[in-house]
């Protein structure tokens, strides 16, 4: 997207993690806590079955940004996230994104992430030098 | 009861991570990042890196192990079964290439109680073996029933 415009969508990004992702996740991040890879193990502490990494979902918003530079990773300079709702494998997570300023080459973009009902991450800014 | 806060301002020692090709594909891979200067040096060279480059999530990757030994520390406290990763800012400069040996220090910045929630915030500096920066990361866990 060259020269983006306040107001503007980012690409909206859509991935279903798998049964496994949250295994490789945790090979590809090192983070392997129980509630993101044993089942029983997240049902035994309260929660409805083994939930994604959050910054895995955090790694979702900076992939939909990055499609504004072709994917280019030296334009993400800052990404700021609050994580909320718990992400769960094997259902279609959504990352909708709109400009919310653009100073030259500076933008700014305001991130959600959701999965069904569930808020995965908001107040998600991305500040990026395109 | 008051929130324990004599931690805030400690430091802990760096950690140093070597950042390796096959880490950073296997990184791509699990968030299904396409883009060929992740995987193939020949691509990565010519878009103008030095070798294969790391998506910028990838900070993760090299500053988890410097940021984990400081949540976990005792003097810090943090009750681990009623913790959740609240929220997480990183500001990038230098990208992270294979090759690269990236140090990062961690510090605790601020501990504050808002409606019966602890909040934690720790701060994290990545910088490469140039002494480069690399990222600076905010990390704010979020203690419930405090």
């Amino acid at each position: 997207m060259a020269d983006p415009k306040v107001g503007e969508q980012v690409p909206e990004l859509r991935v279903t993690p798998d049964k496994y992702l949250p295994h490789r996740y945790a090979g590809a991040s090192g983070d392997f806590n129980p509630i993101h890879i044993d089942d029983e193990f997240a049902k035994m502490v309260g929660l409805p079955r083994n939930i994604l990494h959050g910054l895995y979902s955090m790694g979702l918003v900076a992939k939909a940004n990055a499609a504004l530079a072709d994917g280019d990773p030296r334009a993400l300079k800052r990404l700021s996230v609050q994580m909320r709702g718990m992400g769960v494998p094997e259902q279609e997570i959504v990352v909708t994104g709109t400009v919310k300023s653009a100073d030259g080459d500076r933008v700014v973009v305001d991130t959600v992430a959701t999965q069904g009902e569930t808020t995965l991450i908001k107040n998600a800014e991305a500040e990026l030098e395109l | 009861m008051a929130l324990k806060t004599d931690a805030v301002g400690k430091e802990w020692p760096a950690t140093t991570y070597q950042v390796g090709r096959e880490k950073i594909k296997e990184y791509a891979n699990a968030l299904g990042i396409e883009n060929p200067v992740h995987h193939d040096v020949a691509a990565a060279t010519k878009a103008g890196f030095r070798d294969v480059v790391a998506p910028p999530m990838f900070a993760v990757v090299y500053s988890s192990p410097a940021v984990g030994p400081a949540m976990f520390d005792p003097e810090v406290g943090m009750n681990f079964a009623a913790m959740v990763h609240g929220g997480q800012q990183f500001e990038w400069a230098e990208p992270a290439c294979s090759g690269d040996e990236i140090t990062t220090t961690a510090k605790l910045l601020s501990i504050e109680e808002k409606g019966g929630k602890g909040f934690y915030v720790f701060e994290t500096n990545s910088v490469n073996q140039d002494g480069a920066q690399v990222v600076r990361g905010t990390w704010t866990l979020i203690v419930r029933g405090v």
